[in-house]
């Protein structure tokens, strides 16, 4: 297949970026959106340019590296994937192209299409996370835990904090991402003690990032890789209100 | 006419070459019985009072399950800790693609597990070629660590009744693998990094994002720090430590395909080698029989489909040579469940080692599927009729639908297609019990040493190993050399850091100007079909004379024709790679080195001169029955073989039979 590309150049943070064409040709249909760049970085090197730089690592959809903004959509055309997972049986042969980064002020270029989201690592410094300490726990059935919890509890945590939720939002707010978490902690009972100022501190370490706020309109759910619910959105806000109206029962 | 030409004569093409040096008789490990070793060795263990931990520093390089789990834990026990990672966040790490589950000798099944019989398995499935004394304290460690997890908040799978789940994993005939759909890994890693950036958020460690180690600074035999690149910036800095853990993976990407994440690499520990760490059983690779096939030269990686799927897929291939019928028309009575004919007694499930040569055997026996004849298939469809979808769903959705993707075919109306990849590395750089390398104050965690998985090493056991290592067992005994530091002053002002330093720039600096015409992966494919092909799943002495003599040409040929552009000064995907495949090559002379010298069949190690003939591993104790730790000498020169002898007080060796 023969692809036509429009990819964001920009050498680091602070240079102005601006997009390059590019022919690739010979890129089999199952090759995956990745290789077909790394096609074009091994054209680029041989004839001595720079090869175009994109963040990867594992190329099964679980590290959250990768993430492209493909054609105006995060993570490409396909719902709930990530760009790694995305092959070019899906697009048509003569296509053009758009690349471009995650686009979000908290999310600054590194160079090309690579963009720092240590801002998402910085809010699960705040809370997100069970206090204990290696050594102390009880043993492990000591604590049973209802299925349907565990279940629901699996399926917030699986976010592979890949961004798309933040590039998707014309916010570019990190709700999907925050409340994932606080979803997650807050359905098992390991997770009760510290309820309350999890919620308050990792959503005031989103507005110190600089994320917009959340207006429900949903984008985020339909690229997210690990498809998080927005009820996990809803669920944050009954915890946050709760925390923040609710008088604390152990205040002095 | 002309005289026919000599070929070139052998010194160009060194065979496999190495000199015999002092035998390892110290390894740490303590005596007596079995069941109290760990106890009484951490009762012996020097102690660091609080005060003084705080003025102590160490390094921990990586942060996948082993390094975060370390670094965490000593946070908490109040070292000053700091962290290097080249991913753009600790949860990148590698470890996040486990799929399948982590072991653990907890018995909630009552169906007979014990720490006895984990420890049984682990040596066994390893092929008896580890120690004794690291296995067991691995089977008890490994109760604590689903104790911990589960009080982070890690989302077991769990019953009805709110109690955990277990499933069965290859080499056991009891169900005590825990997991969390086909993620383990990705929430025992999340896990771990939350607890790390706990300890990050109490100002106790510091986490370095983007900064890759180049070298390891040693004087007067201990480690004394790091040089490390900043992969944004280009800066290159020293670091000091009063110890330095590597925490750093392993190398299965010298094979350029492998399921491992595609910058994983061998640079931490290989750089560690040349500065005098012992590098064990380098050669000791696992390739895991369910990967989906390769189908062409542009794929980038190769796709693990998870060992759990062996509980419900059965491995057939059609009994008639070459039938090209689609799978679901073969009858039942044409088709040959052969791992279920050969190995009865555990059928699917038998080791890793086992099922991949099985597969590799039938396809060479021209049984092999697809448009290769190089794979065979893994069908569902009677675990589909027995359990119904949802069930299977429940269990493998997310890796049926990862296959499909891949492929465009779904398992649930044809059968997987697979074949083996390489997987995971037993090799790794040689510690004692204290997990510390022969350089004081070096230590190795996780998939970086070469400790506890022997020849062959059990599904859902690195899980295992590498959170044994960082929760449990390094916290305790890195105090037992700490203790001794009080006192050292932290300097990178001297002439190991100056000499370090300088060579990485040196090295950094001969890659920019080669000025070749070929690119980095042209070369680290070129090294990965020589290392598959000649010590992959079987292994003879001529083909690794061969190698040996192909990769020496490569080497030489990668400084004069590689192909790096830009520079040092900022992101440059291209020099990252570069350095990481300048190290595969000279790793993988010395991983032939090992398969050559060792002339015995185990685990993963099939030698086709040494094996029976139903095609199953010899084994040599006589002879082999030690680690092989490498002592590096030089680019030029044959390195030196250290043995360390293992003597098995309490499992007798047998021929390792899964029949
Ligand atoms: C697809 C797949 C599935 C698997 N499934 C299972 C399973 O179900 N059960 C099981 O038990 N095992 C499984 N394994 C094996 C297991 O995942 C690994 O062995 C284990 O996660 C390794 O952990 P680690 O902490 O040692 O290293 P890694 O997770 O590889 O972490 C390495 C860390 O070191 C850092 N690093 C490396 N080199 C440098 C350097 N030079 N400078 C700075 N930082 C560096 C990296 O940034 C990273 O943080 C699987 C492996 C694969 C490939
Ligand atoms: S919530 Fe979804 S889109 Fe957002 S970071 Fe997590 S996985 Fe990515
Ligand atoms: S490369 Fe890991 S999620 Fe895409």
């Amino acid at each position: 297949m023969r692809f036509t590309l429009r990819v964001w150049r920009q050498k680091d943070a602070k240079s102005p970026g601006q997009f390059e064409t590019y022919e690739v040709d010979g890129v089999p249909a199952d090759a995956s959106f990745l290789e077909m760049l790394d096609i074009l970085n091994e054209k680029l090197i041989k004839e001595g340019k720079e090869p175009v730089a994109f963040d990867h690592d594992c190329r099964e959809g679980i590290c959250g590296s990768c993430g492209l903004f493909i054609n105006g959509r995060a993570h490409g055309p396909l719902p709930n994937i990530t760009t790694c997972r995305l092959y070019m049986r899906h697009f048509k042969d003569g296509d053009t192209i758009t690349i471009e980064p995650f686009r979000a002020r908290p999310f600054p270029v590194i160079k090309d299409l690579v963009v720092d989201r240590s801002a998402l690592d910085r809010i699960i410094q705040k809370g997100g996370y069970i206090s204990v300490n290696t050594g102390s726990a009880p043993d492990a059935n000591s604590i049973p835990i209802a299925k349907a919890a565990a279940d629901r509890a699996f399926d917030y945590a699986t976010c592979i904090g890949c961004g798309a939720c933040v590039a998707a939002c014309k916010n570019a707010s990190a709700m999907l991402f925050t409340s994932a978490k606080v979803a997650h902690l807050a359905l098992l009972p390991q997770g009760q003690p510290e309820r309350r100022e999890r919620v308050k501190r990792m959503v005031a370490q989103m507005d110190a990032e600089g994320f917009g706020h959340c207006s429900n309109t949903g984008a985020c759910a339909v690229e997210c890789p690990a498809k998080i619910p927005l009820s996990a959105i809803a669920r944050l806000q009954r915890d946050f209100i709760w925390a923040n109206l609710t008088p604390d029962p152990y205040a002095r | 006419m002309a005289e026919i030409a000599t070929p070139v004569a052998p010194s160009v093409v060194p065979a496999p070459s190495w000199r015999e040096g002092e035998l390892i008789l110290q390894n740490a490990c303590p005596t007596g019985d079995l069941e109290k070793r760990w106890t009484r060795h951490k009762d012996n263990l020097r102690l660091v009072a609080p005060h003084n931990k705080r003025k102590l520093e160490i390094i921990v390089v990586g942060a996948g399950l082993a390094g975060a789990s370390a670094a965490a834990t000593l946070g908490e026990l109040g070292y000053r800790v700091k962290v290097f990672v080249y991913h753009n966040s600790p949860r990148r790490a590698h470890s996040i693609a486990a799929q399948g589950g982590i072991n653990a000798a907890k018995n909630y099944r009552n169906d007979g597990d014990s720490i006895w019989r984990l420890f049984y398995d682990t040596i066994k499935g390893g092929d008896f070629r580890a120690r004794e004394s690291n296995v067991y304290r691995l089977a008890e460690v490994s109760v604590k660590i689903i104790d911990h997890c589960v009080a982070q908040g890690i989302p077991f799978a769990r019953e009805y009744g709110g109690y955990l789940d277990t499933r069965s994993f290859g080499g056991a005939q009891l169900m005590r693998t825990f997991y969390a759909r086909g993620q383990t890994g990705q929430q025992l890693l999340l896990g771990a990094y939350a607890a790390l950036q706990r300890q990050v958020e109490l100002g106790n460690v510091q986490v370095f994002y983007n900064h890759e180690l180049l070298d390891v600074v040693v004087e007067e035999g201990k480690a004394k720090g790091v040089i490390v690149r900043n992969l944004i910036t280009g800066q290159i800095s020293r670091v000091a430590a009063h110890a330095v853990v590597l925490a750093t993976g392993g190398y299965g990407n010298a094979y350029y395909l492998s399921t491992n994440a595609k910058m994983s690499n061998a640079t931490a520990i290989w750089r560690a080698h040349r500065r005098g760490a012992y590098f064990g059983n380098p050669s000791f690779v696992q390739i895991h029989p369910t990967c989906i096939p390769q189908s062409g030269d542009y794929q980038s990686k190769l796709t693990l489909m998870s060992e759990s799927l062996r509980n419900d897929g059965r491995v057939w291939v059609p009994r008639k040579k070459g039938d090209t019928r689609p799978p679901h028309e073969t009858p039942d009575s044409e088709r040959w469940y052969y791992l279920e004919e050969w190995y009865p007694a555990f059928g699917n499930l038998v080791p890793r080692d086992i099922a991949s040569r099985a597969a590799k055997r039938v396809c060479d026996m021209g049984y092999g599927v697809g448009p290769t004849g190089r794979a065979v298939y893994l069908d569902f469809s009677d675990a589909i009729r027995r359990f119904g979808r949802e069930v299977i769903y429940q269990r493998y959705g997310n890796l049926f639908e990862m296959y499909e993707e891949i492929t465009g075919e779904s398992p649930w109306e044809t059968p997987m297609r697979i074949y083996p990849a390489v997987h995971y590395t037993m090799g790794g750089l040689w510690v004692d019990y204290n997990l510390m390398t022969n350089i004081e104050g070096l230590y190795a965690i996780g998939e970086a040493n070469f400790s506890d998985h022997g020849a062959n090493r059990l599904g859902a056991s690195a899980l295992m190993q590498g959170l044994a290592d960082g929760y449990f067992i390094l916290p305790y005994t890195i105090g037992h050399y700490l203790a001794t530091q009080l006192t050292q002053k932290l300097s990178t002002d001297t002439a190991a850091f100056a000499d370090a330093e300088k060579e990485t720039r040196q090295r950094i600096g001969n890659l920019l100007n080669t000025k070749g015409t070929r690119t980095v992966d042209e070369f680290h494919r070129e090294l990965g079909k020589i290392l598959w092909d000649q010590c992959g799943l079987a292994r003879n002495a001529e083909g690794l004379r061969t190698a040996m003599s192909q990769i020496r040409e490569l080497r030489e040929r990668y400084w004069k024709e590689v192909k790096v552009v830009g520079t040092n000064e900022g992101f440059n995907q291209t020099l990252e790679k570069a350095l990481r495949v300048a190290d595969f090559l000279e790793l993988g002379e010395l991983m032939i080195i090992d398969a050559y010298h060792r002339e015995e069949s185990c685990g993963c190690h099939l030698r086709e001169e040494y094996q029976t003939e139903e095609g199953e591993a010899l084994r040599n104790d006589k002879d082999y029955a030690y680690v092989a730790a490498w002592q590096w000498q030089g680019e030029k020169e044959p390195p030196v073989l250290h043995k360390e002898p293992l003597t098995f007080e309490f499992v007798k060796p047998t021929v390792r039979s899964y029949k």
